[in-house]
């Protein structure tokens, strides 16, 4: 039920097109056959097409087609499974750089809209997504500044040409810009369950320049509070793409499926939970569309709404894939299914940039209880 | 006229017109339902009534030709954003204007047309619907009140409940069966006539909440003229469910008529309090708030979507099965939460201290909410099979 702007269905189209040609699930399972994690053949294409600047303005080298029609590129990318730097690079450090402008940003934007570059945001230093407890520091005087810290789950932080790291200079939040071969970073590549790149980085006495910081105090809290409202947005719509890929499978198997002599989709105890979950995907896809439409719209409701998009897309999410195996039943819980497949990546997604309690919370403190 | 000074004309048009007691918050009683035997709770109601009778905005999506706006999509957006820039309250709430109007502008006559929407437009016939039976709830294509073939007329006669506010309607859509040969779905046809009609009588019903809004209905030997069929004979099953799309997207809206949106975590916070991290002193129920919070957003979300999709000229169809389901197990949980936020306070029936438990009635309604206009298990089963295609 949703309206798009004549631009919007374009790429809708397109990414729908392009993805399910080359792109989907069984190109997934030949990457995970042979260990490529990152899949990084894909970024030229991507680029060509656009989608690697989407968010990030023409003045900068993108096309600056907006939060909306990024998200119906994410929503392809999830319900085909398609490994591709495009919520780390193009929209966190897209968003990130377009924010902080500047001569990293005149550097590196154009960069990553070409696709010549990848970069990733190293946030999280513990299992739980807590972007705002930072023991990375910057420390000593200007001339001699040194990063000391460590990060875990930097999405594409194996394969990316520059990270941008959260650390604390004093009490300020300072966002650097630190080039991932540098003296004293360690990075520990991690396979994952969804067999997507992530890495732990150690920061060890890293020389930072004072050119490398991108911002520090109020202007990098705000560049990193727009940099995560856009990730979880988009986050949500590629898990939404994936929900959606799981229960399109589980209905059609209910349509084929027979058991008892009758096709298991005439069984009402299977009909009125296929059909909750339809109506749950969606009342998601509202939000999710509205939460990037308030992010272009650069309304008062950004964070409420892309919030509440990410912690409903992660109920919405398991739902999907937990009833689809289970109304597959025994084959559902094979390899060969792609189920399971979407099941794992929808799991990554949920703890990606924060999980439904995390972000429920943040909205009870909001209404004051 | 361009679209922005729509906007001023309108807002300059309200600022004379609505009365400033139309801008307070409302509360049931509050309601104007018009009708023969409505009456107006002040002259501000009346006027402000009157003044968007004429401009036709208490239908502003219906023709003019027939007592509407005629307005587009676009006006029709900016005319609700402006009358809630105000708090300006409905003009004009009514079964008429949700359901009976767009089954009319579907599938009546031109000269029905022209009779029957100008009275639901000015808000001068209150109409009820006859539907559900005794032995015709979710089944309702099983219904057999009957209409007799009379030359001139029909001859109805067998009874209806939960007939909403019958006995303070004026006149009724009635779906009876007039075609006794035809199959179930294709025998009955859908009729209107005068509850002041010689041989109609009705009785409320005392619900749990102690209100009756619903009433049995009876028909003895009803005499209703054959000008006064909508459609074909035997076509009144199609015409119903179209309606029934409507009245689903009414249910649905949870900010319709039915209940005042209450602020859930104001009304937490002033009978729990706050625990030494500033959290509610209740982590359950706190929890349980949250998710229900982050529910509440994703269907107002919804249904902004849903509305800006119908304003650019879809029809919702069986997805109304969809906001119904979704708005009214929202609605009761909404209702749960806040009358275990009241505590004992809120069980507390009669008397000025908690608006005479009016926290506690309104919870007691909701349970209706899932049943009336179609229960969730027959949403789920409409959007099972014609949404997502599963075997019948």
């Amino acid at each position: 039920m949703e309206l798009l702007s004549e631009d919007q269905q374009l790429i809708a189209d397109s990414a729908a097109g392009f993805l399910r040609d080359g792109h989907g699930i069984a190109a997934f399972r030949a990457l995970r056959e042979v260990g490529d994690d990152a899949n990084s053949a894909i970024l030229a294409d991507l680029a060509e097409m656009g989608w690697m600047g989407i968010v990030i303005p023409e003045a900068l080298g993108g096309v600056g087609l907006g939060y909306r029609a990024a998200g119906l590129i994410a929503e392809e990318l999830g319900r085909n499974l398609t490994v591709s730097p495009f919520v780390s690079s193009a929209i966190l450090a897209g968003t990130a750089l377009a924010s902080a402008g500047g001569d990293l940003a005149q550097n590196w934007a154009p960069k990553i809209a070409t696709g010549d570059a990848v970069v990733a945001l190293a946030m999280d230093e513990a299992a739980k997504h807590r972007p705002e407890r930072i023991a990375t520091a910057v420390t000593g005087a200007p001339g001699a500044l040194k990063l000391n810290g460590r990060k875990t789950y930097v999405v594409d932080g194996g394969v990316a040409d520059r990270l941008i790291v959260t650390a604390k200079r004093g009490d300020d939040l300072c966002l650097v810009m630190c080039d991932p071969l540098a003296v004293g970073v360690t990075r520990a590549p991690q396979v994952m369950l969804d067999h997507c790149n992530t890495a732990a980085v150690i920061f060890e006495d890293v020389e930072i320049a004072g050119a490398d910081i991108l911002a520090q105090g109020a202007a990098a809290d705000q560049i990193l509070a727009k940099t995560l409202a856009a990730g979880r947005a988009i986050a949500a719509a590629e898990q939404l793409g994936v929900a959606k890929a799981a229960a399109e499978q589980t209905y059609d198997y209910l349509r084929t499926r027979k058991q008892f002599g009758v096709l298991i989709g005439q069984f009402q105890a299977l009909q009125h939970r296929a059909a909750d979950l339809y109506c749950e995907l969606a009342q998601v896809s509202s939000l999710i569309a509205a939460a990037l439409n308030a992010l272009d719209e650069d309304s008062a409701e950004v964070e409420t709404l892309t919030r509440a998009a990410k912690a409903k897309m992660a109920r919405v999410g398991r739902q999907a894939t937990e009833e689809g195996v289970q109304m597959h039943g025994g084959i559902g819980m094979t390899d060969e299914m792609d189920l399971g497949l979407l099941m794992k990546r929808d799991r990554a997604l949920t703890e990606f940039l924060g999980d439904a309690g995390y972000h429920t919370e943040w909205i009870l403190r909001q209404r004051g209880i | 006229m361009d679209i922005d000074t729509f906007r001023s004309e309108t807002r300059a048009w309200l600022e004379v017109n609505c009365p400033a007691e139309m801008r307070t918050p409302m509360g049931e009683d509050d309601i104007c339902w018009g009708g023969r035997k409505f009456v107006f709770r002040s002259p501000a109601q009346k006027q402000w009534l009157e003044a968007m009778a004429a401009k036709g905005w208490t239908v502003p999506a219906w023709p003019k030709s027939y007592g509407g706006g005629g307005l587009s999509g676009d006006e029709q957006k900016i005319l609700a954003e402006e009358m809630q820039r105000i708090n300006a309250r409905p003009p004009l709430q009514s079964f008429g204007i949700w359901m009976l109007g767009p089954a009319l502008l579907q599938f009546g006559s031109e000269e029905q047309k022209r009779h029957y929407l100008p009275l639901i437009a000015r808000g001068e016939i209150r109409w009820c619907q006859g539907y559900s039976e005794p032995g015709a709830g979710s089944d309702l294509a099983g219904l057999q009140t009957k209409g007799v073939d009379r030359g001139d007329h029909f001859e109805v006669t067998g009874q209806k409940i939960w007939t909403s506010y019958a006995d303070k309607a004026d006149w009724i859509f009635c779906l009876v069966r007039t075609e006794p040969e035809e199959k179930k779905h294709t025998g009955i046809s859908f009729l209107l006539f005068d509850m002041e009609s010689a041989g109609v009588s009705t009785k409320p019903i005392k619900l749990i909440s102690g209100a009756s809004p619903f009433c049995e209905t009876f028909f003895d030997g009803v005499k209703v003229p054959k000008d006064q069929i909508v459609g074909a004979r035997g076509q009144g099953w199609t015409i119903a469910k179209y309606l029934l799309t409507h009245e689903r997207e009414m249910i649905g809206a949870a900010d319709s008529a039915l209940f005042a949106k209450s602020d859930l975590a104001a009304d937490a916070l002033a009978a729990i309090g706050l625990d030494d991290t500033g959290r509610l002193d209740d982590p359950m129920l706190r929890a349980e708030m949250g998710q229900f919070l982050v529910d509440e957003l994703c269907f107002d979300a919804h249904l902004d979507m849903t509305g800006a999709y119908m304003r650019a000229g879809h029809e919702l169809g069986a997805r109304s099965a969809e906001l119904k389901y979704l708005g009214t197990e929202l609605n009761k949980r909404r209702q749960s939460l806040r009358v275990a936020a009241g505590g004992s306070d809120d069980l507390v029936w009669e008397g000025a201290a908690n608006d005479a438990g009016q926290a506690a009635k309104d919870w007691l309604r909701s349970k209706a909410n899932t049943i009336e206009g179609g229960t969730s298990e027959v949403m789920l089963s409409i959007l099972s099979k014609a949404v997502l295609k599963l075997p019948g």
